[in-house]
């Protein structure tokens, strides 16, 4: 019963905030709706739902991780939304909730699926609600970047589709892509198939993760999206793909594929890795800047798998830390660019006077998403890095330090030189409004405290999932 | 005489070939509504005993793939006034021979899939030979229209392969994925309007404010 509700309340909600033409209503449908999926989650942790829909959704691990993800960082981005929208929204803000909300009813289906077929379903719809809010500013350049964004996600998710079918063939017993059956039988596997979907899947959930080198639409479409649908699609959306990755991973090596999967998910990882590194130095735009950061980091994911071990345990933990840094930059970002009008680092200088809050989010987040001690990503990196040279991967170890280093120079320059340098004619200092900052400053208390401490819940849960991935726990 | 599922497995051959052979966008639009017929009578020639499952997923390919989307798209065109595609990366010829090489691979892969369920053996090669007959489409042409029948090419392609799955795959779930395919045309739809009244053409090629270098 739970279960559905977290699906069909913000579907509902959806609807009902498109029917509303009062904007402060809207809002309380947000708000509402938000605030009861995180209440709803919470009760998952300590009271299991029965799982549903004879098996089709279920809660384990890996979907519990990337669902409480979602829903925190969506309700944070829902207030952050209300402010948005309240000031200087060019658009009546109709569609802009709906799409929100509707994104938030396919993440949780995406989430909540132990069925592959209906998990694709979910997904594609995470990519259609978010495509309109890229194009929130009706320019040239916002319709270029939803185009992009479009074609090479429907591109990939089609082979996705391809891949679940050919999963499907695979499949000689037991309930046709069910996951508990597909694991249980995974012996049974044919194993051509199932290389070919495992290829197709990584290819196109790749896709939409934004792995180098199927990344092309990525810097563009966070570059022109606002900034709080840049922080859903960064920290969300990319989960919700990764979690698709994660569920053909379970089948793979349960079917002791992992000879096959972890070379491809090692290539991958550097290279996207490197991409990432090559493309940040002389970035100037920080939401690209980011972009390629979110590169970066889904590079580190993939890495995770294939190191297995305790990599997969590194990849879990890491999935989460960076959807929470990633929505806490971005909100930051769109501060700087609600208040200056621009997030180039030539035009916007002077951020940590301009903008006192803001400014701060904005050094802590550097310190945050580059994976420095003592924040989440930090403790994650690190476990990767362990991963990798207990794992017999010393050359993976050193070109990921080396790599990892550059990105570190290439986000900071950019970002410092905005925060300190003067600016030519001052301006006094924004008084920002409290919904605009309460978001990135819980999503920066967070990230810091999973740096110091991963509470006895959340480390089970993780251990779960690792083992769930044919991994390890410390 | 060939058994029916064959000759439409064959007419789907056919329509990509006339998609790729054309310079008019009216016919590019028409030959994927009769792909999107043939595709809906297909679930019924493959599985002779109806159910209502196959019945279902064969209208309602019919109803979206063969008229809804059809007609959306021919608007499109109304609306932008564009009838040829003029200048495309690659040559109407090439890309012909091309579409000859997919469908030539295809029967080679398809040789090495071991598809025990599938009810002809046509299905396998003709969805894959469909899948990159899409993507040539989507890659090769500079109309941002015929990028979007592209990508219905290829979606069908893949709805070709799951027909061999189609006893694995529920009902709710397909209706799910035909849903899906049609809001994704329908926003693509409407962004093709938008970068028409914005940039006067459809040429996907104007869209390069955005890079890196």
């Amino acid at each position: 019963m739970t279960l559905f509700v977290l699906i069909l309340l913000p579907a509902g909600a959806a609807l009902l905030a498109y029917a509303q033409r009062s904007a402060p209503l809207r809002s309380v449908w947000l708000i509402g709706a938000a605030a009861v999926h995180l209440a709803l989650v919470g009760r998952l942790w300590w009271h299991p739902a029965e799982s549903a829909l004879g098996g089709w959704l279920a809660v384990d691990a890996l979907g519990m991780i990337v669902l409480t993800l979602v829903s925190v960082l969506f309700f944070l981005v829902a207030l952050y939304a209300v402010e948005f929208l309240r000031s200087g929204t060019p658009r009546g803000g109709r569609g802009f909730v709906a799409c929100l909300l509707g994104f938030l009813a396919a993440a949780s289906l995406v989430a909540l699926s132990h069925h592959l077929a209906l998990l694709w379903v979910g997904m594609e719809t995470t990519t259609l609600a978010l495509a309109p809010l890229v194009y929130h500013r009706h320019d040239a350049r916002s319709l270029e970047a939803v185009w992009k964004y479009l074609v090479l996600s429907s591109v990939g998710i089609g082979l996705a589709l391809l891949g679940t079918f050919f999963l499907a063939a695979s499949q000689t017993v037991g309930r046709p892509l069910v996951m508990e059956d597909l694991i249980a039988h995974a012996g049974s596997l044919q194993p051509g198939l199932l290389r070919g979907a495992f290829v197709f899947l990584l290819v196109g959930y790749g896709t939409k993760m934004g792995l180098a080198p199927l990344h092309a639409w990525k810097p563009d479409t966070y570059g022109e999206a606002p900034g709080l649908v840049g922080g859903l699609m960064a920290g969300a959306l990319t989960s919700c793909a990764f979690l698709g990755l994660l569920r053909i991973t379970q089948v793979s090596m349960a079917a002791g594929l992992a000879p096959f999967i972890q070379p491809l998910f090692l290539g991958f990882g550097i290279l996207s890795l490197l991409v990432a590194a090559a493309f940040m130095i002389g970035q100037l735009d920080l939401k690209r800047l980011l972009a390629y950061s979110s590169v970066e980091h889904m590079g580190l994911l993939v890495l995770g798998l294939g190191l297995g071990g305790l990599g997969a345990y590194g990849s879990v933990l890491h999935a989460f830390n960076n959807g929470l840094t990633k929505g806490l930059m971005f909100l930051a970002v769109s501060n700087v660019a609600v208040a200056t009008g621009s997030t180039q680092a030539g035009t916007a200088r002077g951020l940590l006077r301009r903008l006192p809050v803001s400014g701060v989010l904005l050094l802590v987040g550097l310190f945050a998403v580059t994976g420095s001690p003592p924040f989440g990503l930090f403790v994650s990196e690190f476990t990767l890095l362990r991963a990798a040279i207990g794992g017999g991967h010393p050359w993976i170890a050193v070109s990921m330090v080396a790599l990892l280093a550059i990105i570190f120079v290439g986000m900071a320059r950019p970002l410092l030189g905005m925060l300190f340098d003067p600016e030519t004619n001052p301006e006094p200092p924004v008084r920002e409004p409290l919904l605009l900052v309460a978001g990135p400053v819980a999503l920066a208390v967070v990230v810091l405290v999973l740096g110091v401490y991963i509470p006895g819940p959340l480390q089970r849960l993780l251990g779960q999932a690792a083992r769930a991935l044919g991994g390890l726990a410390p | 005489m060939p058994p029916l599922h064959d000759l439409l497995l064959l007419g789907v051959i056919l329509t990509n070939f006339w998609v790729l052979g054309t310079t008019r966008l009216s016919a590019t639009i028409r030959a994927t509504a009769v792909q999107g017929l043939l595709l809906g009578m297909l679930p019924l020639a493959l599985h002779p005993a109806w159910s209502l499952h196959t019945i279902g997923l064969g209208l309602g390919t019919i109803l979206i793939k063969a008229m809804v989307i059809p007609m959306f798209l021919s608007r499109a065109i109304r609306e932008a006034s564009v009838r040829r595609e003029i200048e495309p990366l690659i040559g109407f010829t090439a890309s012909l021979c091309l579409g000859a090489v997919a469908v030539a691979l295809s029967f080679g892969i398809a040789q090495r899939l071991p598809l025990p369920e599938a009810n002809s053996g046509l299905v396998v090669p003709v969805a894959l030979a469909t899948v990159i007959v899409g993507l040539l489409v989507l890659t090769t042409r500079n109309k941002a229209l015929t990028q979007v029948v592209g990508y219905l090419i290829l979606e069908n392609g893949i709805y070709v392969f799951g027909l061999s799955q189609v006893e694995r795959v529920p009902f709710l779930v397909e209706l799910g994925v035909l849903l899906d395919i049609f809001v994704g045309v329908f926003i693509m739809g409407i962004v093709v309007f938008h970068i028409n009244r914005e940039f006067d053409s459809i040429d996907s090629t104007r869209l390069t404010a955005l890079r890196d270098e």
